[in-house]
């Protein structure tokens, strides 16, 4: 089971990888609103590196309910533990 | 499903990545960074990178022609561009793509003022969905229907051919359809004429005579998907979201399926597979375990598996892929189980170049790429040892040397064909002889080594060229040649079928395929000339390049008779020659000159150009007699 530190520094490093950059830094509230170039095709990526990193598939609903860091956050502490 | 999985893994990869700056080299580096098990993160990840510098125009040297590929889809691809180019990037290829307008692909083909005809495609991937291709169908629907529908979507697909090649000149490829649909009878599910999923079966079938009659190469995503599961390629809920039919996770492998094509396409797949032996082609060690205490063949699940490992590795020479043996082993020790041991599937004809000794691997496959002719990248390596995979990596970085799982022989041969190393898009004759000719090969060297002087020797060959100009029947092969040949080449020129053809059609230029026949056997085809009439009475060699392998048999000489035969047919008085250097092309830098052209320009960039006046040259005398062969 992941701790809710370990799962921010990896969606750290996911984020990351996605928009090519070294110097993001996630707080729960974080939104695409807040980030440039966070549009569906960038979320499609992050879930997509959240899903191989954790081995976890998310469903339909899930992905839906996702409206910040925080959100994505929770659906991994729940499906990990 | 673990994706590229023959690929290496390091941990440093990302702060590798991260760390590249040097504007000069970054296409260099994030090609060896291709090179390593990427995911879909990793992938769009360095394609970025690459893209900060290289988006549209490729870097100044590449390894192949750059592409630009056109994919032509019905619905969503956006997520599998990274994974083509980054495939393209893992072969030294630069790969420019463009996507239509979400399903404006035939009002694209058809505008000559839409953003596709402004992108200019020199290849073009149809990827149509299964929904949009089974539309109309419905378990009432009756046996004709079903059958016409079927054959609307097959004419539709071959209109969409002709178009693409009519306005671009192009290369196809067409996807074959996933086959999405829940079953409605089940087991027998042929039986119902309105069944979509029986529809996508009959689709795939057709297209691939379809494809093969239009010479349109096919990606085979139905049989990835069959080895792979429906489930790793398509997710339906993905594709009511978002419309994207295969995977976003999948761009890494969809995207190397078509890079391999790609690669064919310009000759550029791997041409020899170099075996290690102990534990990889038997178990056990045979200098120790001796021949009868080898692991090989009935009676254990180990032996069965290293029957298997020979098995593929000897139908693989059946098609055309060369074997070679490289082992830390004494020569006779490791010769014996080849020459006489009952389990064997692979004996000592089956090896083109063997190399059993105490010296490193990387040396012995330096040995064998130079003893067989052929570029150190066109190597792949199978070895059980990662100690001597990783050697191998490092001292030679062009030979591809595969991650094989170390528990069980029997898996190897699917890491094999996962790897696609040897990815062909014909077989020709040749190909089929190719271990014979390695063979005949031998025989030449030990009649040389008894022939007193080179004359004699030459003259015992019993050599025999044999011309035709280029034909449909040899055309594969031809565009095999051009686009491989780097070492004899004097201008490097690569052409595609298309530009082949449009020389086949030109009156003013001249292709011809030579073949090379002596007392051992039939060389293949081993020079390509290309001759254009650019201006009044001067004929241009505009491609002048031979196989090494019959380097040093009077082959130059006897060609250019030939050339200024065809010259003088087209009314030229003078013939001009070019020389382009290349990192590889140095050996025919004096070309030229040697065959008494006079050197008329040098530039700085070290290429030249020479000349022949063809009314004042004489013809070298040779041991070759020359003969066009007559049309079968």
């Amino acid at each position: 089971m992941s701790t809710t530190v370990e799962i921010y520094a990896a969606l750290t490093e996911i984020f990351n990888d996605v928009f090519n950059r070294d110097d993001m830094i996630l707080t729960p509230e974080l939104s695409a609103k807040d980030v440039k170039g966070w549009d569906s095709f960038k979320q499609i990526e992050i879930i997509l590196g959240v899903e191989e990193r954790y081995s976890i598939r998310l469903n339909t609903k899930e992905i839906d309910s996702l409206k910040c860091v925080g959100d994505l956050a929770s659906v991994i502490l729940k499906k990990t533990s | 499903m673990e994706q590229l999985r023959w690929l290496p893994e390091d941990p440093e990869w990302r702060r590798r990545v991260r760390a590249l700056s040097d504007a000069e080299t970054i296409w260099c580096d994030c090609v060896a960074l291709a090179n390593y098990r990427l995911d879909f993160t990793k992938t769009g990840l360095l394609d970025e990178t690459v893209r900060l510098r290289h988006k549209e125009a490729p870097p100044p040297k590449t390894g192949g022609k750059p592409v630009r590929l056109a994919i032509l889809a019905s619905s969503t691809v956006a997520h599998l561009h990274a994974g083509i180019r980054v495939a393209g990037l893992r072969r030294n290829i630069h790969i420019a793509t463009y996507e239509n307008d979400y399903g404006q692909y035939l009002q694209e083909l058809l505008d000559p003022s839409s953003s596709l005809h402004a992108f200019a495609p020199n290849e073009v991937l149809f990827a149509f969905d299964a929904y949009h291709l089974a539309q109309g169908l419905h378990a009432a629907l009756s046996q004709e229907s079903a059958t016409a529908l079927l054959d609307r979507a097959l004419s539709q697909i071959e209109t969409c051919w002709s178009l693409a090649r009519e306005k671009f000149q192009c290369a196809v490829i067409q996807q074959t359809v996933l086959d999405v649909f829940p079953a409605l009878l089940g087991n027998n599910e042929q039986r119902l004429p309105g069944s979509r999923s029986r529809f996508v079966t009959e689709l795939n079938a057709r297209l691939r005579s379809q494809a093969d009659a239009a010479g349109v190469d096919i990606l085979a995503l139905d049989d990835a998907c069959r080895r792979d599961g429906l489930s790793t390629w398509h997710d339906p809920a993905l594709w009511s979201r978002s419309k994207q039919e295969v995977r976003p996770a999948l761009s890494p492998t969809y995207g190397e399926l078509v890079g391999r094509i790609i690669a064919a396409r310009q000759g550029r797949s791997y041409k020899c597979l170099v075996l290690d032996l102990d534990n990889t082609l038997w178990g056990g060690v045979v200098g120790d375990d001796g021949l009868d205490g080898l692991v090989l063949g009935q009676g254990s699940a180990l032996g069965e598996g290293f029957v298997a490992v020979q098995e593929y590795a000897k139908d693989l020479a059946r098609r055309g892929v060369i074997l070679a043996v490289s082992s830390k082993n004494d020569h006779a020790n490791a010769i014996e189980p080849f020459q006489s041991h009952p389990e064997m599937v692979l004996r000592p004809n089956d090896i083109a170049a063997f190399r059993a000794n105490w010296q490193d691997k990387a040396s012995n496959i330096r040995a064998i790429a130079e003893e067989l002719n052929i570029g150190l990248d066109s190597l792949v390596f199978l070895d059980d040892n990662p100690f001597e995979r990783n050697l191998v990596r490092q001292e030679l970085p062009m030979v591809a040397v595969p991650e094989v799982p170390d528990d069980d022989p029997s898996l190897v041969p699917y890491v094999l064909a996962d790897a696609g190393y040897f990815e062909s898009l014909a077989v020709t004759a040749e190909d089929r002889e190719r271990t014979a000719q390695y063979q005949e090969n031998r025989a030449r060297e030990e009649l040389k080594a008894s022939a007193t002087d080179m004359a004699s020797y030459l003259k015992s060959l019993e050599m025999r060229l044999v011309w035709s100009r280029f034909d449909k029947v040899g055309q594969q092969r031809v565009v095999q040649l051009i686009n491989k040949t780097n070492q004899f080449n004097l201008t490097t020129r690569r052409y595609t079928t298309e530009d082949v053809e449009a020389i086949m059609a030109d009156p003013k230029s001249f292709g011809l395929q030579l073949r090379l026949l002596d007392r051992f056997g039939d060389n293949g085809i081993i020079a390509i000339i290309i001759g254009r009439m650019l201006e009044e009475s001067i004929v241009t060699i505009d491609t002048w390049l031979m196989s090494c392998r019959v380097l040093g048999r009077q082959v130059e000489p006897t060609t250019l008779i030939l050339i200024a035969e065809q010259a003088r047919a087209l009314g030229a008085r003078r013939l001009v020659g070019d020389y382009i250097p290349t990192a590889k092309n140095g050996m025919v830098k004096d070309h030229y000159e040697k065959l008494g052209f006079t050197v008329t320009e040098r530039r700085e960039d070290g290429s030249s150009t020479a000349e022949l006046n063809l009314e004042t040259f004489t013809p070298a005398e040779t041991f070759i007699e020359t003969t066009e062969s007559t049309p079968p």
